[in-house]
């Protein structure tokens, strides 16, 4: 992990790529995502921490289009927009890799990249050369070692299966990108490979809201850290002033880390 | 480039290996080569057991009797792989059946006072047979789609509506009979291509083979992309051509029967030579029919956005949905498609028998499901092909016409077809776990 030190932390300065302002969803009586403010500029890393149901997925599915906020205002480049649906945050540049990969099994790498965007020829039919050769070409970028363009998906090894999620984004030109938990099922050699295709994709300019249980992993790729407690964000933070520790006590006490009290501490050292 | 067609070297041991490589680079599906093969099989042992079932004639009626549920299958085959099942296919077959025949016979002539024999009377009722097989599925596919109703519940309902309204349309009688331009649909010695059209006919097939294998090379070596070894190109080919060229053969070897040929050359002002006048039969329409519906649907699943999104929603639903494809309106044109096929297979049997009876279809959504798994579709969805229900109809169909003609009883029949049908699923299954 040393060439992070030579990335440089982007200038949260200007317009951001999005904003997400005061965004509220329930489910019935569920306060699943309580007033949240967020925002993420180009090339920077955000990291969006937090214990299970602390409402990171609802989060990023407004975002994504997967989910109608009740309430609140999306920016993007500065401009309020309207994302009812997936094909909404498409057009936006705001692509979602999905922890559970969104990939249709028995269909073959080029047919999941381009699953509801195919090419197509003049007269509407698909057009699955051209398909083949742009996921080959693709590919050659992200995972060099891919061959099997006409199998199934189902026959991929869980890095592959990654890969191919994560060709989507970047064949459609994601300005936006959300990876909800990239390195969850992912062996240690096949997270290395995609720690190594955030960075790179973050020096094209690409934004990243990185969604992950793993603190380490979050710690290592992100710039700023936003820690979900109940529905509510704790705080942002810049990486540079906190501690894992400290963003672990946000994670477990849902409190910034200068409220917390030794006690609290004490309990949490018990626990750990 | 290990995604190579070829022989890998760890998999080339032994005869049967050996084989099934030879087979794997022609691209081939393993599977699909499997059944022709046990439809071949089934063929030889059927001709040993009576050689007379060779006979052309025989061949000509079994494809006439499988044209109706072969035709179904290729859209059962997108119902299950969207993880659903069409229970009312034979209930809405013999519902439109029996309408075109009610329309035939007494609408068109006493309601609207259409002259009995217009010669545009059967392109109307087709018309609105469709018509009506579009307002069911649209009709079954929205409730099973937007009101999330399951389709087993849906279209058990759609059986039962479907019968029921049989009897009302009819009064619970035979109608009859249909026109007889319709009537041609059915097949017969009369409702056939004829020698010089079939030969027409085989050869446009055969042309359309070679270029798309010409033209689907070329395009993959314009991308640079593997592609299978030349002698296996030629194989495919020459196969395809093969089998075309010999359908065409024996269709037209079977001649019309003494007494027809004779009404026709009285008619015709012909004089008959000695021994008779001799008609090529040539392929039968419902053949011709089948073999289009079976060319426009894989067209449609592999060829079109439509497809694509019916396979996608059957291997994730999510994922579907996530990718923006309107997944509703989806399963909603599958049962719209399946009502058009249902009118297809309707005009087939109603024209078969020249009117519509009480039990037109009865049974067929079981023959036509079984079809579809024999035919490799997975009920968990996202697997199965049009080519692989056509040759599990024709298994079906195969047994059932062929055992009857060797002197097995109906219930015996059906015994053997339920041991086919377990069976193959069970080695289906025997072969996936081993694979993994």
């Amino acid at each position: 992990m040393t060439d992070l030190a030579t990335t440089p932390a982007p200038l949260q300065t200007g317009t951001p790529l999005v904003e997400m302002r005061n965004i509220n969803v329930a489910f019935g009586g569920v306060h699943a995502v309580r007033n949240v403010s967020i925002n993420l500029y180009p090339g920077e890393v955000v990291g969006l921490v937090g214990g299970n149901g602390a409402g990171k997925s609802t989060l990023t599915k407004v975002l994504s289009g997967a989910q109608r906020p009740d309430s609140g205002q999306i920016m993007v480049n500065g401009t309020v927009v309207d994302i009812a649906n997936p094909r909404d945050a498409k057009a936006y540049g705001i692509e979602t890799i999905y922890q559970t990969l969104a990939l249709a099994d028995n269909l073959d790498a080029p047919a999941n990249l381009f699953l509801g965007r195919e090419l197509t020829t003049r007269l509407g039919n698909l057009d699955n050369d051209r398909m083949e050769d742009a996921t080959r070409k693709v590919m050659a970028r992200l995972n060099p070692n891919f061959h099997r363009f006409t199998m199934p998906v189902r026959s991929l090894s869980g890095g592959q299966r990654q890969a191919v999620a994560i060709a989507r984004a970047v064949y459609f030109n994601a300005k936006i990108l959300i990876m909800d938990e990239p390195t969850a099922a992912l062996g240690p050699a096949e997270t290395a490979q995609v720690r190594n295709l955030v960075r790179q994709l973050k020096s094209d300019g690409i934004g990243i809201f990185l969604i992950s249980h793993d603190i380490h992993d979050v710690y290592d790729l992100a710039d700023r850290v936003s820690v979900m407690y109940h529905g509510q964000i704790v705080d942002t933070v810049d990486k540079a002033n906190v501690t894992t520790d400290d963003i672990l006590g946000m994670i477990i006490l849902g409190k910034k880390p200068g409220e917390v009290t030794q006690t609290e501490l004490d309990a949490l050292e018990l626990r750990s | 480039m290990t995604d190579v067609a070829g022989v890998p070297p760890d998999q080339a041991t032994g005869p049967w290996q050996s084989i099934a490589n030879l087979v794997r680079a022609t691209e081939v599906d393993l599977r699909q080569f499997g059944m022709v093969i046990a439809l071949v099989l089934i063929w030889v042992v059927l001709g040993i057991a009576n050689p007379s079932i060779l006979r052309p004639v025989n061949f000509l009626s079994f494809s006439v009797q499988a044209a109706s549920t072969a035709i179904l299958a290729t859209g059962m085959v997108l119902v299950i792989v969207s993880r659903n099942i069409d229970l009312s296919v034979g209930a809405v077959v013999g519902f439109i059946g029996m309408f075109y025949a009610e329309f035939m016979a007494h609408f068109l002539p006493e309601n609207l006072g259409f002259p009995i024999n217009h010669p545009l009377v059967w392109i109307i009722a087709l018309a609105a047979g469709t018509l009506l097989g579009i307002a069911i599925g649209a009709l079954q596919g929205f409730l099973i789609a937007y009101v999330e109703i399951p389709s087993f519940v849906v279209t058990l309902g759609g059986l039962f509506l479907f019968r029921g309204l049989i009897w009302q349309l009819s009064g619970g009688t035979t109608v009859a009979p249909d026109d007889p331009t319709f009537v041609l649909i059915g097949g017969g010695p009369e409702g056939s291509l004829g020698g010089t059209l079939s030969w027409v006919f085989g050869i446009v097939l055969c042309v359309a083979a070679v270029f798309l294998i010409v033209t689907s090379r070329r395009q993959r070596m314009r991308f640079g992309f593997p592609t299978r070894p030349v002698w296996a190109e030629f194989v495919v080919g020459g196969v395809a051509v093969a089998v075309v060229l010999l359908a065409v053969y024996t269709a037209n070897s079977y001649h019309w029967p003494p007494g027809l040929a004779t009404q026709y050359a009285v008619k015709h002002g012909i004089v008959e030579p000695p021994g008779g006048l001799q008609i090529e039969a040539g392929i039968p329409f419902p053949l011709v029919i089948v073999i289009g519906v079976t060319i426009a649907m894989t067209f449609l699943t592999t060829r079109r956005r439509f497809g694509r999104d019916v396979y996608a929603y059957g291997g994730n639903p999510q994922a579907a949905d996530l990718a923006g494809i309107n997944t509703r309106w989806t399963i909603m044109k599958i049962f719209i498609l399946m009502g058009i096929l249902c009118a297809i297979s309707g005009a087939i049997a109603s024209a078969r028998l020249n009117g519509g009876t009480l039990d037109l279809g009865l049974g067929y959504e079981l023959y036509v499901i079984a079809a579809a798994v024999i035919g490799g579709t997975l009920f968990a969805g996202g697997v199965g092909s049009i080519p692989g229900a056509i040759l599990g109809a024709l298994v079906m169909q195969s047994l059932q016409y062929g055992l009857g003609f060797i002197g097995f009883n109906s219930p015996q029949v059906n015994m053997v077809l339920a041991i086919v049908l377990v069976g193959v699923v069970g080695i289906d299954q025997w072969v996936r776990r081993r694979a993994r």
